[in-house]
């Protein structure tokens, strides 16, 4: 009797969801590309490789947000840090990029051009294999998932929470970034790496590369929502909010919170991963500023503007604020910051369920009137059969022969 | 670690196969982590001290719980009743004296997730459920299964399950609730629902402090009545200070104070002890 799981995750998402899903899907892997890549310059309809780099790198931060609101929205564990994890996916596969512009580099050599610069000699250990797409995309999910385990192993078993956490989760990507900037660290410094040529021989800046990466960030948003509707939809999801409430009394009926967390954590760390490194062929750049804590701040934003606990909300979020930011960085670049400010005061302030609660609020003032005139529904039972329609009680005796 | 998990693991697959021996009659195999209640006594505590900053807390108290049996504590504030409910589910441990569940398994060397495996329910003091989900959801996620994660991630909802949740329901008189999140359910609920959560966990022992604090008269007398009701099938260990409950509850009376047991019987022989009554109107 047991539901096969495609079915289930089918059953995870309205049906509303799926098309939208669908509709988005048919939008970020047809008609964007071919108005990007088919559709002749001078076309109407043809997308610049600007909007389409731009869209694709909004793609990328919406993979983050919903990895964000995993953890802060479900499991109520709110991390300062998950740019880290989105730099560690980036410069993995950076490594691969900086290996594939082979000897096209300003100095024509083997090195990528800040080794040679540094006077090294040979790529250092942790290089090794870094020409090989395949043990990229490896690190790009392991380097994450494995520095979240590990951190989150320590502090999680610590029983660290709260604001402590977040100011530990700032402390870590902090930490971080002074690392990368350190030239002897072996990842380019301040400047870390730039100047792309190539993704398995074919060149990154042609309208057909441009196009599948911006498809491939739209398959991993769509995943991501998929694994995360399933997650929050199912018993684990309600064990996660459920820690979030009441950890002791979830400890006492028998779960251990602290694999659940841990799992959601690693889980998260690695989706921030996978989108840093589609991040970053797309920008074309990926430098320790991605570690800085203002950078994991923001992230907190986008889910907090957008509605935490929703996932779609997280994704609105992180739309509204960054295209915000394009904007504004091109109008007014020194008055960003004040704006950023001014939305997360706004938010916490009138908004505490951003977007999403707005919505819901509105949806429900209009929904009040007809329920108000049909009277009142009769009760179902939980799943959703009509409730026994006799005294609330049943003879106290049946109960005793269950 | 590891440790614990593999007694999590033995413990549920020793129950999956019907193997914690009851009252099995015929030749009994004592296996280590099974609840043996060949001699009929489900809760033994013996001579147990517990201090705080040498404030003895608990002073040499003993106290045996029958299989079956519907027991319950009562005592002025400080008496200890909390305490005692801290040692048996491993959240305090004794300084001295000895703590058995069944006749084989040692509460004093288990963890509080072990002991709750091993078939020991408690409802707090103060009753705490998880606000946010509903009275089924709440039930749902206390309901005995494999807590591990990787089972949770798949976990489903048979209809066996339903229907017990549905049957717990309604014995908690929540039937019409199921759907509302716990959160804006009276208090008197979710004591109800704690209790409810409780029964999904299907323990053997189940402690009860002061479960019907701030219910209504007839809160209480239907809380009663349920408990009255589980006893037999499981053993209830009540600390109440409502008196009222403790007489419909009919079971025998255990007075504790400063730490130790004053008396025990009968409500009305207790009452009717000088030093009870001494204790209870005061110095
Ligand atoms: N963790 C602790 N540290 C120090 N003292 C404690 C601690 N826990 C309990 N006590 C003390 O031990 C004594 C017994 O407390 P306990 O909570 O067991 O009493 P009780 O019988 O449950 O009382 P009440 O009826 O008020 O719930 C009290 O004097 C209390 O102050
Ligand atoms: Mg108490």
């Amino acid at each position: 009797m047991r539901t096969p799981l495609t079915l289930r995750i089918l059953r995870s998402t309205p049906r509303a969801g799926w098309i939208a899903l669908a509709i988005f899907a048919a939008v970020a892997w047809i008609c964007v590309p071919v108005a990007h890549a088919v559709l002749p310059e001078g076309h109407a309809l043809h997308l610049s490789a600007y909007i389409v780099s731009l869209l694709g790198k909004i793609l990328c931060y919406m993979v983050v947000a919903v990895a964000m609101d995993l953890i802060w929205g479900y499991a109520g564990i709110l991390s300062l840090g998950h740019g880290l994890f989105f730099a560690l996916g980036g410069y993995a596969f950076g490594m691969y990029l900086m290996r594939q512009i082979g000897r096209d580099g300003s100095y024509g050599a083997d090195l990528p051009d800040f080794m040679v610069f540094l006077d090294w000699k040979e790529l250092p250990w942790y290089w090794a294999g870094s020409d090989s797409f395949l043990w990229s995309l490896f690190l790009v999910v392991a380097a994450p998932g494995l520095v979240a385990f590990v951190f989150g192993w320590f502090a999680f078993r610590s029983r660290i929470k709260g604001v402590y956490f977040s100011i530990i989760t700032q402390a870590l990507t902090y930490a971080a970034m002074l690392l990368f900037f350190r030239n002897e660290t072996g990842f380019g410094g301040n400047n870390g790496f730039t100047d792309f040529k190539r993704i398995l021989g074919y060149a990154i800046t042609s309208p057909g590369m441009r196009a599948t990466l911006f498809a491939l960030s739209a398959a991993l948003l769509v995943a991501t929502l998929v694994i995360g509707r399933y997650l929050v939809a199912s018993r684990f999801g309600r064990v996660l909010a459920a820690i979030r409430d009441a950890e002791s009394r979830v400890m006492f009926i028998g779960y251990n919170p602290l694999h659940y967390k841990l799992f959601v954590w690693t889980l998260s760390a690695v989706l921030c991963g996978l989108a840093g490194a589609l991040y970053v062929p797309q920008v074309g750049i990926i430098n320790p500023s991605e570690m800085s804590p203002a950078t994991s701040i923001e992230i907190a934003v986008w889910v907090a503007v957008g509605g935490r606990g929703t996932l779609v909300g997280a994704v609105l979020g992180a739309g509204i604020v960054n295209l915000a930011k394009s904007w504004f960085t091109v109008s007014f670049p020194e008055y960003w910051p004040f704006f950023l400010g001014f939305l997360f005061i706004a938010v916490t302030l009138y908004l505490p369920d951003g977007v999403v609660g707005l919505w819901r609020r509105l949806g429900a003032r209009r929904a009040v009137v007809p329920a108000a005139v049909e009277g009142v529904k009769p009760a179902t039972g939980p799943c959703g059969e009509p409730a026994p329609a006799q005294s609330e009680f049943e003879p106290i005796a049946k109960g005793a022969q269950a | 670690m590891s440790g614990v998990m593999e007694w999590e693991r033995n413990a549920v697959a020793d129950e999956q196969r019907g193997n914690f021996s009851g009252n099995a009659s015929g030749a009994h195999v004592v296996r280590e982590g099974e609840l043996d209640l060949s001699h009929n006594v489900i809760l033994y505590l013996d001579d147990i001290t517990v201090s705080f900053d040498g404030f003895r807390a608990l002073n040499g108290l003993s106290l045996a719980i029958d299989a079956g049996e519907l027991r319950c504590i009562i005592g002025p504030n400080g008496a200890g009743k909390t305490t005692m409910m801290d040692v048996i589910t491993g959240k305090t441990r004794p300084d001295s004296g000895k703590a058995f569940f069944g006749q084989t398994i040692d509460l004093t060397r288990l963890t509080e997730p072990q002991i709750a495996h091993a078939g020991i329910g408690r409802k707090f003091q103060k009753p705490t459920v998880f606000e946010q989900h509903s009275a089924f959801e709440n039930l749902e996620l206390a309901m005995k299964a494999d807590k591990r994660v990787r089972r949770t991630l798949f976990a489903q909802l048979f209809d066996d399950d339903r229907d017990r949740i549905a049957e717990v329901l309604v014995q908690i008189g929540l039937a019409h609730e199921a759907d509302r999140p716990a959160g804006l359910l009276s208090h008197g609920q979710k004591q109800w629902l704690e209790i409810g959560m409780l029964l999904m966990q299907e323990p053997k022992l189940l402690l009860l402090d002061e479960p019907v604090a701030g219910m209504t008269d007839d809160e209480t007398a239907r809380t009663a009545e349920l408990f009255v009701s589980l006893a037999g099938k499981h053993s209830l260990v009540v600390v109440e200070h409502d008196m009222a409950f403790v007489e419909a509850l009919g079971g025998k009376v255990t007075v504790l104070c400063e730490g130790s047991v004053l008396a025990e019987g009968e409500l009305a022989e207790v009452q009717d002890d000088p030093r009870v009554i001494e204790v209870y109107l005061g110095r």
